[in-house]
């Protein structure tokens, strides 16, 4: 295996932001460049691909704009991804979540939906599942389609239920699944209250009013003004005292945002909005 | 060995220190924290492999015997000098040219992640001549081809002598593609970041 060294300038990069922006509508500008720089580069190198040649393509080639923005945007997810992070959650916010008639949900970016059924697993374990709705939305309808269908490669379940051990639920992970050859499906009675659909961070708004956000390993694909503006779109989709959770290497940095936020717990950066 | 004058001032004005590492590499890691002093006037990353899940204690070990200030990496961190910088497990390193790191969950790289090539790799685009980076122990070729993108950038790549290093094979790819402008021992290493 060869590592795609990177293959396109600063000065691309903006050309290639513009023209995405003009003819398909979806705005990069506020991604972070380093790792745009790597993704691209790393299509152009896959696909062997000039630069001349990637920007035609995304211009006239029929389905290629959906192929670019699957490899574009990182869709690598686990199910209980950061075990502690789960085990957090069960301690700290689900006794406060059992305390509503109804809760609902948001996973921002939820990619295939493994985080979903992770929520979905741990809320059901809580014996609260049945009066919880978790929406999952990502701005790309392959991953989309992925997540609604529910299916893991065996393989990938291995993994996952290495993590679920570390998160300290009782069972196990197999449990919530039908295993048929190398193929692992979710229980039909996880996915009822579960709705998977299109939205985008960067340009559509606020939709529903949820008691717990999520939204991990997202915004390290973000620049700071543009992590501020969906911290502002989140919290106004937090209802009061309802909870964010962030991925664990993120941070909310913006001293604004920091007095908006109580902080639960700094280490997994689960985050609670004082309510006004 | 005595440093020739180039090698020295190159040194000096580097403003970026990068080490990379894999197995067989934690020893040398810790005696490198343990030596660098409190004035070395640059930002230093870590990048070393880690296994997933793996809830180790390196930055604690590293700071209770360590003189300048240790942290893992939290995404959009500023680059700081005399601060050694960790890079976290289940994440890649990469760096913004405005001076922050940004971090990454695609998949791994020579199954690896934190992947040294990517960190090189990204600083190669970011720092040219200021940089030195050194190349460590370690059983797969992570961390070969991004030395020699930093070469080429310019900067000052060192690999450890892999007849001292416990898994020879990173050093040793990393100098048969020409990616090493030196191969340092064990010693020289310290002796260098010391100077």
């Amino acid at each position: 295996m060869k590592v795609q060294l990177s293959g396109i300038t600063p000065e691309e990069l903006n050309e290639l932001i513009t023209l995405v922006k003009g003819v398909h509508g979806f705005d990069f500008s506020d991604y972070g460049k380093a790792s745009l720089t790597r993704r691209v580069s790393r299509i152009m190198s896959l696909k062997k691909l000039s630069f001349y040649e990637l920007k035609h393509r995304i211009v006239n080639a029929e389905g290629f704009f959906q192929h670019f923005l699957e490899e574009v945007t990182v869709n690598v997810t686990e199910m209980f991804r950061d075990p502690n992070f789960y085990r957090s959650v069960n301690e700290l916010v689900v006794p406060y979540l059992s305390t509503y008639q109804h809760v609902k949900i948001w996973t921002a970016g939820c990619s295939s939906g493994e985080e979903v059924y992770s929520l979905a697993i741990l809320l059901r374990e809580a014996g609260i599942k049945h009066k919880c709705f978790v929406y999952g939305t990502d701005i790309n309808t392959e991953v989309l389609k992925e997540a609604r269908k529910g299916i893991y490669s065996f393989r990938k379940i291995k993994s996952y239920a290495e993590n679920y051990i570390y998160t300290g639920l009782k069972g196990s992970l197999t449990d919530h699944f039908t295993i048929m050859y190398d193929a692992a499906t979710i229980h039909s009675e996880l996915k009822q209250d579960t709705l998977f659909s299109v939205h985008n961070l960067v340009s559509d708004g606020v939709f529903n009013e949820f008691q717990l956000i999520t939204c991990r390993n997202v915004f390290i694909y973000f620049d700071n003004k543009l992590q501020e503006r969906i911290l502002d779109l989140f919290y106004n989709s937090l209802a009061p005292h309802g909870f964010l959770c962030l991925g664990s290497k993120e941070t909310i940095r913006s001293e604004a945002f920091r007095k908006k936020f109580k902080v639960i717990n700094s280490k997994e950066n689960i985050y609670q909005k004082i309510g006004i | 060995m005595a440093f020739d004058d180039n090698i020295l001032q190159r040194w000096q004005q580097a403003e970026v220190l990068l080490i990379g590492g894999s197995a067989g590499s934690f020893k040398l890691f810790f005696n490198i924290v343990k030596h660098v002093d409190v004035d070395i006037n640059k930002v230093i990353i870590l990048v070393m492999h880690r296994k997933k899940n793996f809830f180790s204690e390196i930055e604690k070990l590293f700071s209770e015997h360590s003189r300048i200030y240790i942290r893992e990496i939290t995404d959009k961190d500023a680059l700081k000098h005399n601060t050694i910088f960790i890079a976290p497990a289940n994440y890649h390193t990469l760096i913004e040219k405005e001076g922050y790191f940004s971090l990454d969950v695609s998949d791994p790289v020579w199954y690896s992640k934190p992947s040294i090539d990517v960190t090189f790799d990204s600083a190669a685009e970011v720092f040219n001549e200021r940089c030195v980076a050194i190349l460590l122990s370690g059983a797969n070729q992570d961390g070969a081809e991004g030395l020699l993108k930093l070469r080429q950038a310019g900067s000052l790549t060192i690999a450890q002598d892999p007849s001292e290093a416990e898994m020879a094979e990173m050093p040793r790819s990393a100098i048969e593609l020409g990616a090493a402008e030196l191969v340092l021992t064990t010693e020289d290493i310290l002796k260098l970041i010391r100077t």
